[in-house]
């Protein structure tokens, strides 16, 4: 089980309380998971990742293991230590801004 | 009795002011959408409980979000399951995707280079007058985009960039299809203005437009005097009784034309600054038109620190300020282009936001104003629906 926190105003807008929690087959890369929450809840989509391009949105950044994936290529696998829920996938709003 | 519902998009959420046709007594709810920047809702002429929204957030981009009983709740529209799925079964989730049709194209940077456009947000929703499932949303980088199914999907109308748009270029504020009026006595002509293009018309739909900008003179932005686009147009409004009547809230100057854009005149009068964003027209008297002078694009705050509303009887030219329960020492808010709007009630009301928060309103054709509410974040858009 993966367990994936989003930034507090994609919950609003998804309309979840607390971590989004998602089975998915091996193997579980960045892309399989983000795929899997924008199939959850469509209004997502764009949100995190651009429509068309599907790149990551500027001011948004993934932690895996307390260390900042988001510039990893979208195809590279989770370690265990998310595959097997022990630690989020985090999606994070960047520091930046007002 | 009738009832007043005051549509207020704000930079932290969208806020629904409510009350009978007295205006004295508001009710307030929200934050809608607490967090966002809400640059505008509006609701449908031929149902009022359907509600558009511009969500948007500059880390999470655009949301459009809809209400179908007049704001008690609302959904990103096409988000029941049912809707959601594509033919390939995969979720389509597409009433926030505004794709410039065909090629992307460029238009002029600020080094006079091209630049590709890039959508970053809506900035103005029109809803249709016959048909609640169409509306049109005014975007930046500078397009317009039609709905026909509630906002599920949006399609680029590609003719208005084809109206020269390689020479727009963007302002401080952006590049943005900020105003769309539509002509409620003939069904093809609608109206946009761009800052920092100009105003345009089509006659056919949309399909295609042309520049209306005969007249305006923007001497140290566009040293060509017969300059066709370029000009930044903050607002333009119309009384639907006259739609071939426009007036003009320009960076400098407020004109009219009498002729759907073909030549404008200038007619700032004895206005104490002709700078200024909002421009609206009294409900019920078509040569009565509101604007709010700002001191300066240098200082965007009232002339003197007095919050001043200022209109004329005579469709410009002459002007008379109207202070009355507006502060009048140690003001400096703004008010945004389309932060102004008026209800279709006998006396005329005048609603304004300011970028300090207030909501003034004025129950008695702009002779007098009251804060309806003082302390909500900066107000970008405000709109009236006036329920019977």
């Amino acid at each position: 089980m993966i367990r994936v926190v989003l930034p507090f105003h994609l919950r609003t807008l998804a309309r979840v309380d607390g971590e989004v929690r998602l089975d998915l087959a091996a193997p579980v890369t960045m892309g399989t998971v983000l795929e899997a929450v924008e199939a959850r809840y469509p209004n997502l989509r764009g949100t995190i990742r651009e429509h068309g391009t599907l790149k990551r949105r500027a001011f948004l950044r993934f932690f895996v293991c307390q260390e900042d994936w988001s510039l990893e290529p979208l195809g590279t696998q989770l370690p265990e230590a998310v595959v097997n829920g022990q630690e989020p996938f985090m999606i994070i709003g960047a520091i930046a801004g007002g | 009795m009738s009832i007043i519902r005051l549509l207020i998009g704000t930079k932290k959420g969208a806020f629904i002011l409510t009350a009978d046709g007295l205006r004295q007594d508001w009710s307030i709810s929200g934050p809608h959408f607490a967090g966002w920047e809400i640059y505008h809702l509006k609701g449908s002429a031929v149902d009022p409980n359907r509600i558009y929204a511009s969500q948007s957030s500059g880390w999470f981009g655009q949301i459009i979000q809809r209400s179908d009983d007049g704001g008690l709740t609302w959904n990103t529209p096409g988000s029941s399951p049912e809707e959601l799925q594509g033919p390939g079964g995969f979720p389509k989730g597409e009433s926030n995707k505004f794709a410039y049709a065909g090629a992307v194209g460029t238009h002029m940077w600020y080094d006079g280079t091209q630049h590709p456009w890039e959508f970053k947000r809506v900035w103005h929703i029109e809803p249709s007058l016959t048909d609640p499932d169409t509306a049109y949303g005014g975007v930046e980088d500078a397009a317009i985009f039609k709905t026909t199914d509630g906002g599920k999907t949006w399609q680029e109308l590609p003719g208005l960039r084809g109206a020269r748009g390689a020479l727009w270029q963007p302002g401080a504020g952006g590049m943005a299809v900020h105003t769309i009026l539509l002509d409620p006595k003939n069904a093809g002509r609608m109206y946009v203005a761009i800052s920092a293009a100009g105003a345009f018309r089509t006659d056919d739909g949309g399909l295609t437009w042309k520049p209306i900008n005969r007249g305006l003179k923007s001497p140290y932005q566009l040293p060509d005097p017969d300059a066709e686009v370029g000009h930044c147009v903050h607002r333009i409004a119309l009384h639907p009784s006259r739609p071939d009547v426009l007036f003009m809230q320009k960076h400098w100057d407020v004109l009219r034309t009498d002729n759907a854009g073909d030549q404008w005149t200038e007619v700032s009068g004895n206005l104490p600054s002709d700078f200024g964003f909002p421009i609206d027209v009294h409900a019920h008297e078509p040569e009565t038109i509101f604007v709010v002078p700002i001191k300066s694009d240098s200082e965007h705050y009232p002339p003197e620190g007095k919050l001043r509303v200022y209109r004329s009887k005579t469709g410009g030219q002459e002007w008379e300020p109207l202070g009355k329960g507006l502060p009048q020492k140690d003001c400096y808010v703004n008010v945004l282009r389309d932060a102004m709007a008026v209800d279709a009630l006998e006396p005329c009301g005048i609603y304004f936001g300011t970028t300090g928060g207030q909501v003034y309103g004025s129950a008695d054709g702009g002779d007098s104003w009251n804060a309806i509410v003082r302390d909500l974040p900066a107000v970008l858009s405000v709109e009236v629906q006036t329920l019977r």
